[in-house]
């Protein structure tokens, strides 16, 4: 029992980076923009949120921090591909690079700075990262442990997703949102302000990114800064916006069984010693663990494709740039 | 309530070095409809377009309501009470008619409630329209769309519509309940401006016609007082003749003959059941139908991009089931189709006119390099034979106005000298000249031998252009009348079903 607690323990821990950048992208492509610079956004975040930890010592700040380096970073892009134009796919790719590149030179700078060592988060920061949990429901038998000892970037990932998904889903601004996505000519048609629509959620998208990114490089790297700390999350991301089939709620369940994988991964040898029959899990090389969200991104993509509903599919307009005079 | 709704003076209006509206005079008053008439091309949507806020004018001035004003976006429109219900609708298709009508309109609660269907379903029935206010857009039929879209400028206030070729996707009878919408509205106050190209429907409709030609404003008349004959005229420049030729058939045989064939779409729902008929040399069949009963299929089909279901069709005795599109077109099946997106099937729309020629040719040419100058010589050929307007035959077809678009298409297929022609909706969206020599190009290959089969919406035109005419309803055909004898009652009982004792 308490192999399996433990591993759904992990797999929350490891899927909250996931629910970050999968809910900042789909906010991102409900309003029209297919952002493929996730990695980069996230990356950004990283190393934002862990400098403004490791030099004040404050998580909120910190969090702050990390929040406006991913609409930064979601600026640039939207600059491109909304005001000039820009492909959004290679803008997309380019986000990646150069976030991915931004984060490790300022990294390498700060580990320069620190005479070559790795740079780590003081100790009032790292009880403020602690998995502490939400007191008296954490001492709960087998539920306090599953759903209330958390650290408080996970509560904060699940709280974001949700009102993600209610405010595409249940206001009139979100509706908004959707429009653009689906149909820019119709809502231009309608009146409503296509470029300041698409501005407002892709920043707002590049910046719930970026807290993902904080959360890798706080929680994931225990407070140690690791130049290459990312490294393909922010790609699962958008993968699972695809699995999650554009709502945020279904991306909290879709995290979560990513996150499993990862999670697999790690608790391998608990199972394999707990239950003699899952023993050969220890065997298998951790190149197919790691594979494993992959094949599974590809499996949906393959069932999504047969399936042929309307709902649930990439905005119809997500990718392409509107230009109002175009015929 | 005679007082102006929209008064345009002198309004000007270029891209680069094309004129598309010079010195142009019009105005529409409150309690009328006006028609806007003109060939393809002669900018009738560039003004709408600046009405809507797509375009602004180089000069002239725009007046709403006796006011002076300058619009700058679609939003300056709305708030002037201008609605514009264009072309190609703007809806979103997996959004809820509800939904879409609120869309953009600013007097509505921040968070959504279920209310909102209520509320829609109520302004419906207070403006004598009905739609399903929680029916997906995507589960429409294109008459129910632009019901959609008519109740949504409603909704948001507008008292000035404008209605861009809104009768081009609906059959006779939608269009006589979308009239009746529009003289309901006209006794209520409303200014409205229709663009069309079937001039019956202009007098049947419109109060007062300005006809646009090359850009500018020839002239402005009250309809009871002028003729389809002077409109045409008007429109065009000179004199024109508006009888279609019917020449005889002096060739024998049978080209295509289908057996009890039916058709599944990708759905696999029956589209086409125990469908059997004959193509002759040196015939034009017309095949007439609601939209949507088959007609794509037929042409599909035939084509060999659907498979059979049951049945069979024969090319000159030849089955041709299993066959793929390529080695049908080389047996001699041409096929000019001409789906309701204009651009979908058949032209690439970002290549050239040269390119779009390859695209049918290219594998009739020896070795692996492409023959761009034989190409490029039959894209001049089409050109100057059709008169397609259009810069250089190096324009990628998505930059053409539709009605040349459809030229380049037909001329391609006329070009590959097929036996057998299969037009859908040939002329549609084409002005009355475009039109008419369109007709005359199938007439010409008629009286080659070629057999046509003509999938077709204007009655009139089928009558007088077709040696037959089968009827199609919900897949089935109900009828094959000779056009000599027939009348446009009879093909309109047909389509709806009614049984057909008059089979030749």
């Amino acid at each position: 029992m308490n192999t399996i607690i433990n591993f759904f323990f992990a797999a929350v821990r490891s899927g909250t980076p996931l629910l970050f950048g999968t809910t900042g992208e789909i906010l991102t492509q409900k309003s029209g923009s297919l952002n493929l610079g996730v990695e980069g956004l996230m990356y950004m975040g990283a190393f934002a949120g862990f400098f403004v930890a490791y030099k004040t010592g404050n998580l909120l700040l910190a969090l702050l921090g990390a929040f406006l380096f991913g609409v930064l970073g979601a600026l640039v892009y939207a600059f491109l591909t909304v005001t000039l134009q820009a492909n959004q796919n290679v803008t997309g790719l380019a986000l990646t690079i150069f976030g991915t590149g931004v984060a490790q030179m300022l990294g390498f700078w700060m580990i320069q700075s620190n005479d070559g060592l790795k740079p780590i988060v003081n100790d009032s920061m790292m009880r403020q990262i602690s998995d502490s949990g939400i007191p008296y429901l954490r001492d709960i038998p087998v539920i306090g442990k599953m759903f209330f000892s958390y650290n408080v970037l996970v509560y904060l990932a699940l709280i974001i997703a949700v009102l993600v998904w209610f405010y595409l889903n249940k206001t009139r601004a979100g509706l908004n949102v959707c429009a653009v996505g689906e149909n820019p000519a119709a809502a231009d048609a309608s009146g409503l302000a296509i470029n300041r629509i698409k501005y407002v959620n892709i920043m707002i998208g590049g910046g719930i990114c970026g807290l993902g990114g904080a959360y890798i490089s706080l929680i994931n790297g225990i407070g140690n800064w690791d130049n290459n700390c990312v490294s393909g999350q922010g790609w699962i991301s958008v993968a699972l916006v695809i699995f999650a089939a554009w709502n945020p709620a279904k991306a909290i369940l879709g995290s979560l069984l990513f996150g499993a994988f990862t999670a697999l991964q790690i608790r391998a040898a608990d199972f394999a010693a707990e239950f003699s029959f899952l023993s050969f899990m220890t065997k298998i090389p951790s190149a197919v663990y790691q594979m494993l969200p992959f094949v599974i991104t590809a499996v949906i993509l393959i069932i999504s494709s047969i399936r042929q509903k309307k709902e649930g599919n990439q905005p119809a307009a997500c990718g392409i740039n509107y230009y109002r005079e175009e015929r | 309530m005679q007082k102006e709704a929209i008064r345009l003076t002198g309004i000007t209006k270029t891209f680069g070095s094309v004129v598309a509206n010079r010195n142009v005079h019009l105005e529409v008053r409150r309690g009328e409809i006006l028609a806007l008439l003109g060939e393809n091309g002669s900018g009738k949507t560039t003004l709408m377009n600046m009405l809507s806020g797509i375009y602004r004018p180089d000069s002239g001035s725009i007046e709403i309501n006796g006011v002076p004003v300058v619009i700058q976006s679609p939003e300056d429109s709305k708030r002037l009470g201008i609605g514009m219900i264009h072309q190609h609708f703007k809806l979103v298709e997996v959004m809820s008619a509800a939904d879409n009508i609120l869309l953009g309109s600013n007097q509505e609660k921040k968070i959504l409630s279920a209310s909102r269907f209520e509320k829609v379903k109520a302004f419906c029935e207070e403006i004598g329209m009905e739609v399903d206010p929680k029916k997906k857009i995507y589960d429409m039929a294109v008459s129910e769309k632009q019901t959609v879209e008519i109740i949504k400028v409603l909704y948001q206030g507008a008292d000035i519509l404008i209605l861009d070729e809104p009768t081009a996707v609906l059959t006779p009878q939608e269009t006589e309940r979308l009239f009746d919408i529009l003289r309901k509205m006209r006794e209520k106050g409303a200014a409205i401006i229709i663009i069309t190209h079937k001039l019956n429907e202009v007098m049947a409709v419109s109060d007062r016609v300005t006809i646009l030609r090359k850009g500018e404003s020839v002239a402005t008349v009250e309809t009871a007082k002028t003729t389809i004959k002077e409109l045409t005229e008007l429109m065009v420049g000179h004199a024109v003749s508006l009888s279609i030729d019917r020449p005889d058939n002096d060739h024998t045989g049978t080209l295509l003959n289908v057996h009890h064939l039916s058709v599944c779409d990708e759905h696999g729902v029956e589209r086409l059941k125990d469908v059997s008929f004959d193509l002759n040399s040196g015939e034009i069949l017309g095949v007439a139908g609601v939209a949507g009963s088959g007609q794509k299929e037929l042409c599909e089909a035939i084509a060999g991009l659907l498979p059979i279901h049951k049945g069979a069709i024969l090319f000159k005795k030849e089955n041709i089931e299993g066959k793929s599109p390529r080695e049908i077109i080389k047996i001699g099946i041409g096929m000019s189709f001409i789906p309701e997106d204009r651009l979908g099937m058949g032209l690439a729309a970002s290549l050239s006119i040269t390119d779009n020629m390859i695209l049918k040719n290219y594998h009739r040419s020896k070795g692996p390099l492409v023959n761009r100058k034989k190409a490029a010589k039959q894209a001049q050929s089409v050109v100057e034979r059709y008169q397609v307007s259009t810069p250089s035959i190096h324009t990628a077809v998505r930059k053409l106005s539709g009605g040349n678009v459809q030229k380049v298409l037909l001329g391609r297929e006329i070009d590959a000298a097929p036996s057998v022609l299969i037009t859908a909706y040939a002329v549609r969206g084409l002005d009355i000249h475009s039109s008419y020599m369109i007709y005359d190009e199938i007439n010409k290959q008629k009286q080659n031998g070629v057999g046509v089969l003509f999938v077709g919406e204007d009655l009139d035109v089928m009558l007088e252009l077709c040696d037959r005419v089968l009827v199609l309803c919900h897949g089935e055909i109900t009828g094959i009348v000779d056009a000599k004898t027939t009348t446009k009652e009879t093909l309109g009982l047909l389509m709806t079903g009614a049984e057909g004792e008059a089979k030749a």
